[in-house]
């Protein structure tokens, strides 16, 4: 009992600095997954051209990501670009930056791989009938595609969240970085740590379930899924 | 309709059509067999540039679709095609397997294209399946469908590429009663089929090919009564047990 009553009256205490980390911790996320997503489908596309320069700068980019640590990575991102590029200085951007930058790159792998798995047969009778390749890619293919795309992405999007507490090592005040401030505050490593990870576990486990409906749903209603 | 001046086709090192040179005129059924490896489904496939030709000229309805200004999309329209697999779109029902391209392509209206599809779905037999998935038919019931998905796009010529060879046999008859039906309809069609009895019924003309070349061309009964090249006598005796 004594533990719980622990809990509570340190949680009474510190609540703010879990709220606001929280808060922070789903705000870079929605930004990382929307935009992640967004240059995702650009690289994909890019990746997918038949033109050949434009294929490898996509397939450069993404081995250069995939190959290198993500904190090195959000680094570069923030002592590094502002040096040659203009960008905004604040920590917030900089740090989302890195980690959509980073998620772009697997969910450009996730996208292709989706894409490529659908049988050739396929596109060649969109060809075959006079449809373009785009109209083939958008009413054919994708279709198709997105029901083997979704589990992954959303698996990238619980990596994503789980790996934005990196973004604590340039003192963005996430959930991370709060717990470990009151872990220095209170000279208790455990409490604050693991109230932490409970949080977390909590935000991907609810993700996890609404995307396992979404899912569901989408078999459901596309019974030509097994042919 | 179907001029085919000395196309040749390499996958790499592999030289697998040499110096074809064909001429198909409307209305005729040209039946093409050759042992598997001949490259009779690569010439097949690069009729409608399904195969870019490394070299040779292609010439339907007086244009030339290898012509690198060429918008090939516009003759796709107008030739139909049929695989041995089907492919069929699994995530649409039949109806919409069938509407797709004369709405998405043709820009018809969505009850138009429907009125046709039903009035093709009638006449293969399946009407009753309009709003299935693939997936629940039959492969027989999948290879007709296909047949009219392509027949919607109402082509002038239509190309099949071993229609019945992914068929168990008892369903062989059903595919060929259609593709039989539309040759009395006076459709121009080339098929490449391991079924001699097809070639030699309905067949106008049937082509050997090995190796990458036409060895030997004729009417049915010259072909197969009197085959003149060795190897279209070696073939016919395999075969025709």
């Amino acid at each position: 009992m004594e533990i719980i009553t622990n809990i509570v009256e340190f949680l009474s205490k510190y609540y703010s600095y879990f709220l606001k980390g929280t808060f922070t911790t789903l705000q870079i996320s929605f930004f990382g997954v929307i935009f992640g997503s967004l240059v995702g489908v650009l690289i994909s596309l890019m990746r997918l051209s038949s033109k050949k320069i434009i294929s490898r700068i996509a397939r450069v980019y993404i081995e250069i990501v995939r190959g290198t640590p993500l904190l090195l990575q959000l680094y570069i991102v923030f002592y590094g670009l502002p040096m040659f590029i203009p960008l905004p200085e604040s920590r917030m951007f900089l740090g989302t930056l890195a980690v959509l930058l980073n998620s772009a790159a697997y969910v450009a792998e996730i996208i292709r791989a989706g894409i490529q798995s659908i049988d050739r047969g396929q596109m060649e009778a969109a060809r075959s009938l006079g449809m373009r390749h785009g109209v083939s890619m958008r009413y054919i293919i994708i279709p198709q595609a997105f029901k083997n795309i979704l589990p992954a992405m959303g698996n990238e999007f619980i990596v994503l969240i789980k790996e934005s507490a990196i973004i604590s090592t340039i003192a963005i005040p996430d959930l991370m970085y709060n717990a470990d401030t009151l872990r220095g505050i209170t000279y208790k490593p455990f409490m604050p740590l693991v109230i932490a990870g409970v949080i977390y576990f909590i935000i991907t486990f609810t993700l996890s379930k609404i995307l396992g409906i979404l899912e569901r749903r989408l078999a459901a209603s596309d019974q030509g899924s097994e042919a | 309709m179907i001029k085919v001046v000395k196309l040749n086709k390499k996958f790499g090192k592999l030289h697998v059509l040499k110096d074809i040179d064909e001429h198909i005129k409307k209305g005729e059924v040209v039946v093409v067999i050759g042992p598997s490896g001949s490259g009779k489904s690569t010439f097949l496939r690069c009729l409608n540039l399904l195969e870019q030709p490394s070299s040779g000229e292609i010439i339907f309805d007086g244009k030339s679709i290898t012509d690198k200004n060429n918008d090939i999309n516009k003759q796709r329209e107008k030739m139909g095609m049929v695989f041995q697999q089907f492919n069929l779109f699994p995530h649409l029902t039949v109806l919409d397997n069938i509407t797709i391209a004369p709405i998405k392509v043709k820009n018809m209206k969505k009850v138009e294209a429907e009125e046709i599809a039903m009035k093709l779905l009638k006449r293969i037999g399946l009407e009753d399946k309009a709003n299935t998935y693939p997936n629940k038919l039959s492969g027989g019931q999948k290879q007709r469908i296909a047949i009219v998905r392509a027949l919607a796009m109402n082509p002038e010529v239509m190309l099949f590429d071993e229609p019945t060879s992914a068929l168990d046999p008892e369903m062989v008859g059903e595919v060929l009663d259609v593709m039989k039906s539309l040759a009395k309809d006076g459709m121009t069609m080339i098929v490449v089929t391991h079924e001699m009895g097809f070639a030699k019924e309905v067949g106008d003309r049937v082509i050997f090919m090995d190796e990458g070349r036409i060895l030997e061309q004729g009417t049915p009964k010259e072909l197969f009564n009197n085959p003149k090249n060795p190897r279209t006598q070696d073939f016919l005796k395999k075969i025709l047990v």
